[in-house]
């Protein structure tokens, strides 16, 4: 009995002279912090990618209230929570635009040639400094997902040895661009919609021999709307201001189909089609 | 003490009876934060300081007030060779957890660049059963204050050992193909197992 009264007491004493040891510390050595930078931290996606160049999202809170740092440089942030940084910060809100990332290529497993079986290290960059992967084309997706792994809000996918950009999914932050050996990835303003996935400077015979979706340079899709592609060399690149839609993709109907509108570049490799 | 004593002390507490693979403590951390070596660097860090912290307030806790063998006079209440050895495992962890919010609190105010590199480690550490492992061991084996705090940093440095030597491993695995049904945890855990296998190498080693 003496025990337990004996432990109950020192619990008690115990407690009561830490609390008030912790209690006194933490306002006697109290830090002073502006309460905006909690607020904007609350607001801010929570992430953590790095994408606005700060090294977290409560790093970069600190540099908007400390160093007046740009709040648009967070592209994952929602529109909403946007305007609510601006109003606490008393600034003019501004616009943004929002931007996602695209993978110039679509040549997966079934329409890129193989020119050997790459067994190494699962990571595109020691996939490209050993031999540049499996697949015949030297400018693709080496496919091995470095980018997907990279990104941190799960919109890149690996379907057939190709990265995938889930538009919806994607914030912009912009963190697979650097990570991709060939420099496939690129960011683009979400509004456009249609691309030519391809990224290969090869001339059009050798391109057409590694890759049944190459861009083979044919120009169809030049000579139907002139003024909204641009074509160098033996790559056609969709212009930034040009206005097609999809009606008109269709009716170009690119033979090898490296022309293609988002939504079914997306849907078209992820979907049921690539199983295999 | 002789100078073979704290050689002993030294090498037992970060080979031999290594806190992680060996005394199987502190299991948490050595999966939680033993992705990157740079996370498990850090880690390894705070633990060392902690450790060495709270092996010496422990010890100075138990000398002083726990095993003292104290006479009480409470009005007139008179207890006699008071023993209250038996709460320590009580008062480790809540003297503990204290310490390290304290220690916190004061890291933050007068070294932010220190708070900046293990402060989110820190609280990890509050309650974590290696430090706490440290304390009794160094209670059950009855060393002095100073022996306690030297173990309690050996033990520490022997935790980021064991870290540093899994996260490598772990940063290795993180590029191999590795069959699906063991990807992830899996293999982390048969990795630690083969890694407290290859500690077994070091018993014997002192006795």
């Amino acid at each position: 009995m003496t025990n337990i009264l004996i432990a109950a007491a020192v619990l008690a004493l115990l407690g009561l002279v830490l609390g008030i040891l912790i209690g006194y510390t933490a306002k006697r050595f109290a830090v002073e912090a502006d309460p905006r930078i909690e607020e904007i931290t609350e607001l801010l996606p929570g992430a953590n990618c790095g994408g606005c160049g700060y090294a977290g999202c409560a790093d970069f809170a600190k540099e908007i209230v400390e160093n007046d740092a740009n709040i648009s440089s967070c592209s994952a942030c929602s529109e909403e929570n946007f305007k609510k940084i601006a109003e606490i910060l008393g600034k003019e809100a501004g616009n943004r635009e929002k931007q996602v990332a695209v993978v110039y290529c679509s040549g997966d497993n079934h329409k890129a040639k193989r020119l050997a079986r790459y067994n190494g290290l699962n990571d595109c960059r020691a996939a490209a400094a050993l031999s540049g992967g499996g697949k015949t084309c030297r400018f693709g997706c080496i496919g091995l997902g470095s980018c997907a792994r990279r990104c941190q809000f799960g919109a890149i996918e690996i379907r057939n040895g190709l990265a995938i950009v889930h538009p919806e999914l994607c914030e912009g932050c912009g963190n697979c661009i650097d990570i991709c050996p060939r420099k496939l990835i690129r960011l683009v303003p979400a509004t456009s919609k249609i691309h030519v996935y391809c990224n290969s400077l090869e001339k059009g015979p050798v391109k057409r021999k590694a890759c049944e979706a190459a861009c083979i340079a044919c120009k169809k899709c030049v000579r139907a709307v002139p003024d909204s592609f641009n074509a160098q060399g033996f790559l056609v690149r969709v212009t930034e201001d040009s206005n097609l839609t999809e009606e008109t993709i269709r009716e170009i109907a690119c033979p090898t189909g490296a022309l293609d509108t988002v939504a079914h570049h997306t849907a078209a490799n992820s979907g049921k089609e690539g199983a295999a | 003490m002789p100078a073979n004593e704290w050689l002993l002390i030294t090498v037992g507490a970060i080979l031999v009876n290594n806190i992680v693979l060996s005394r199987i403590l502190g299991i948490c951390p050595f999966l939680g934060v033993s992705k990157k070596i740079k996370t498990a660097l850090g880690m390894g860090g705070a633990v060392v300081f902690v450790m060495g912290i709270a092996s010496f307030v422990t010890a100075c806790l138990y000398h002083g007030l726990l095993s003292a063998k104290l006479n009480l006079t409470i009005g007139s209440f008179q207890i006699k060779n008071l023993d209250m050895s038996f709460t320590r495992i009580l008062v480790f962890i809540v003297v503990i957890a204290a310490l390290v919010q304290i220690v916190e609190i004061l890291l933050q105010k007068f070294s932010p660049a220190l708070y900046g590199a293990l402060g989110i480690y820190l609280p990890l550490i509050t309650t974590n059963c290696a430090v706490l492992g440290a304390a009794q061991l160094n209670a059950d084996s009855g060393r002095s204050i100073l022996a306690s705090t030297v173990y309690g940093i050996c033990s520490g440095i022997g935790f980021s050992l064991a870290l540093l030597l899994f996260s490598s491993l772990r940063e290795r695995l993180e590029l191999s193909r590795i069959p699906k049904a063991f990807q992830g945890m899996s293999i982390a855990l048969i990795t630690a197992g083969i890694l407290a296998l290859a500690f077994m190498g070091f018993s014997g080693l002192v006795k």
